[in-house]
């Protein structure tokens, strides 16, 4: 028996969401005890292999040969390697969205996704966010072999050094998917591992202010995101929308500047750990939501905000 | 091009969300459904697919009669007809399950989901349908052209998109981008008259194989409430979020 994870990289090193889903196996199997077997389908050099040891994983197989984003092959040589494993552990990326419900069928494994805990016992039973973040759900596994895909941000690093083995091999079956190449998104941070986001809503008039919001997530080194109607008329791209039809934020810090704060919009963010709205209108019903608000304009409170941060940096 | 929308039936976004029978059942009193957000963008995507090389449109839903309404918004926004699979839609394997049995005995050169649906958010089901069905699979899926047999398509990815070149038959789960918010449809008159001829079948379910079983539902906590800082006094937010709030 063992507990199996999949990792993901980005430019040769893996995520922090790689390193959480390490962790939260790591957790699991001491509570099955047993041990961390880490899976990588990328090129990753062994120095950054073994740093998968620093949290909890005792052996790392590397299969750089499988196309992640084929979901029917990746899904194929996961399978392989599970006979022995209860529990397989994703962090709930786009890629992982496609692995794990192959995977589930495959193996005849319940799929379980943002995953926000870890098992009560070696019975399969834990928490989940369903209703858009408006509600947790408890959830059992009726099955022998279960997989866990956690939403990111919500469970943290632990730290837990394990000598590391590392073992190579090939797999050469190819699914059908003809990929054609691949974009990177402007922003330098992606939303839904930052642990920092300043978001910004329709108060901030035009496409043309958005610089002060740039500046406020440089110092803060945080990844940008606006609200719905903001990348609906194209202000920002669509890969910035949050909320309950965008992409989920589960920060530590959610800084609203300018959003109204509407039940859409606060299904998709309010797991951030701490939230600080900024609105000139008192009435805002994010002010309902935040941890710490100003009542203020943005093009005033923005700048010194800004200024304030670069002091406390230095 | 023959196209199945899998369309899931959902409390509206406005909705509070609240739980009786000792937290395990949903509460559906006083709740207004709608078609799940995610599924309006290939539902539009499709009719527009049809409009311009031809072919079908049919809907699936897996639940009982009172997801019927929300089926006949589907058809009133031009799908040609609609398929109901009776069956309470309590775990994704089932659901996947009824809604491939249908397609393994239908023919379809396309079938699209949402890329997760806005109650359960399990963002499973297209992928295990894909599995079921041996069907290549995009996810999140932000660009669709169909040229001849395959299909040219753009998948968000964390950190940008990709690209990619897929043959047809295969499963998609959209989002915004494969159609823009302004160009999705809304019902008109004669559409939602038409809607009420076009044909819905109702099929028994084939297993309800449940991988799961939900044992309860929580509300997250609530906030303690809002500090506020003087906005003449921005340095003392920061101070608050080093001090207090240890975020930064
Ligand atoms: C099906 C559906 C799904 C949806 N999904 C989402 C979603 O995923 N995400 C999402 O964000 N929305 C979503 N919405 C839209 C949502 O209902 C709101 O319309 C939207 O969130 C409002 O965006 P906003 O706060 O930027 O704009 P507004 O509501 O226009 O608010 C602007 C705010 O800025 C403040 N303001 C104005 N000037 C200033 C200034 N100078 N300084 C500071 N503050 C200022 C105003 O007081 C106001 O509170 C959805 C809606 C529907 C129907
Ligand atoms: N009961 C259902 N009937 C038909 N389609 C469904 C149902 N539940 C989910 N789907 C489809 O699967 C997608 C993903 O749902 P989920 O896996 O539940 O997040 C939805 O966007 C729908 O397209």
């Amino acid at each position: 028996m063992s507990v199996l994870v999949y990792t993901e990289s980005w430019g040769g090193n893996f995520r922090k969401s790689t390193f959480e889903a390490v962790s939260y196996a790591s957790e699991t199997a001491k509570i099955l005890g047993t041990n961390v077997v880490a899976l990588s389908l990328e090129d990753v050099s062994d120095e950054e292999l073994v740093k998968l040891g620093s949290y909890g994983a005792s052996k790392v197989v590397s299969i750089p040969s499988v196309n992640k984003g084929d979901s029917q092959s990746a899904s194929k040589i996961i399978a392989e390697l599970s006979t022995d494993a209860s529990v397989i552990v994703f962090s709930g990326t786009h890629t992982a969205r496609m692995i794990t419900p192959r995977l589930s069928v495959k193996l005849a494994a319940a799929c379980i996704t943002n995953v926000i805990s870890l098992t009560e016992s070696s019975e399969i039973t834990i928490k989940r966010k369903s209703f858009s973040t408006k509600a947790i759900e408890i959830i059992k596994s009726n099955t022998e072999k279960t997989i866990l895909s956690i939403s990111p941000n919500s469970f943290g690093l632990i730290e837990n050094q394990m000598d590391c083995l590392i073992e190579r091999s090939d797999f050469i079956e190819k699914g059908s998917l003809i990929f054609e190449g691949q974009e990177t998104a402007s922003g330098k941070i992606s939303i839904s591992e930052a642990e920092i986001v300043v978001s910004a809503g329709r108060g901030l008039k035009g496409p043309e202010n958005w610089g002060m919001i740039e500046e406020l997530a440089d110092v803060l080194g945080a990844a940008t995101a606006c609200s719905k109607p903001v990348s609906d008329i194209g202000w920002r791209p669509h890969s910035e929308h949050v909320g309950q039809t965008g992409k989920p934020v589960t920060a530590d810090l959610y800084i609203a500047i300018g959003i109204s704060g509407a039940i859409q919009h606060l299904a998709g963010v309010n797991s951030s750990k701490v939230m600080v709205a900024i609105n000139t209108d008192p009435e805002a019903p994010f002010f309902k939501a935040a941890d710490y608000g100003i009542i203020g304009d943005a093009f005033e409170v923005v700048p010194k905000l800004i200024q304030e941060i670069k002091k406390f940096k230095n | 091009m023959n196209i199945l929308v899998c369309i899931s039936s959902v409390p509206d976004t406005t909705s509070k969300i609240n739980f009786t029978e000792n937290n395990t059942k949903f509460d559906c009193s006083g709740i207004q459904f709608v078609i799940n957000p995610y599924d309006e963008f290939g539902l539009t995507k499709s009719i527009m697919i049809k409009e311009s090389i031809g072919g079908k449109v049919t809907v699936i839903t897996v639940g009982d009669a009172s997801v019927e309404p929300v089926i006949r918004k589907a058809l009133a926004i031009g799908a040609d007809d609609a398929v109901r699979v009776n069956m309470d839609p309590n775990d994704s394997f089932s659901v996947a399950n009824e809604i491939s049995e249908y397609i393994k005995q239908n023919s379809f050169d396309l079938i699209i989901t949402g890329r997760e649906s806005i109650d359960y958010n399990g963002g499973a089901v297209s992928g295990m349908i894909s599995e079921m069905t041996n069907l290549p699979l995009v996810n999140a899926c932000i660009g669709l052209e169909i040229e001849g047999n395959s299909a040219k398509l753009v998948r968000e990815i964390d950190g940008g998109k990709e690209m990619i070149t897929s043959p047809l038959p295969m499963v998609i789960g959209g989002q915004k981008g494969l159609v823009l918010e302004n160009e999705l449809r809304i019902p008109n008159m004669r559409g939602i008259m038409q809607a009420r001829t076009k044909p819905l079948s109702v099929v028994e379910p084939t297993g309800n194989i449940m991988y799961t079983t939900s044992v309860s539902f929580a509300k997250p906590e609530e906030k303690a409430g809002c500090k506020f800082v003087d906005a003449s006094n921005v340095s003392d937010l920061v101070d608050l979020l080093h001090n207090e709030a240890k975020v930064i």
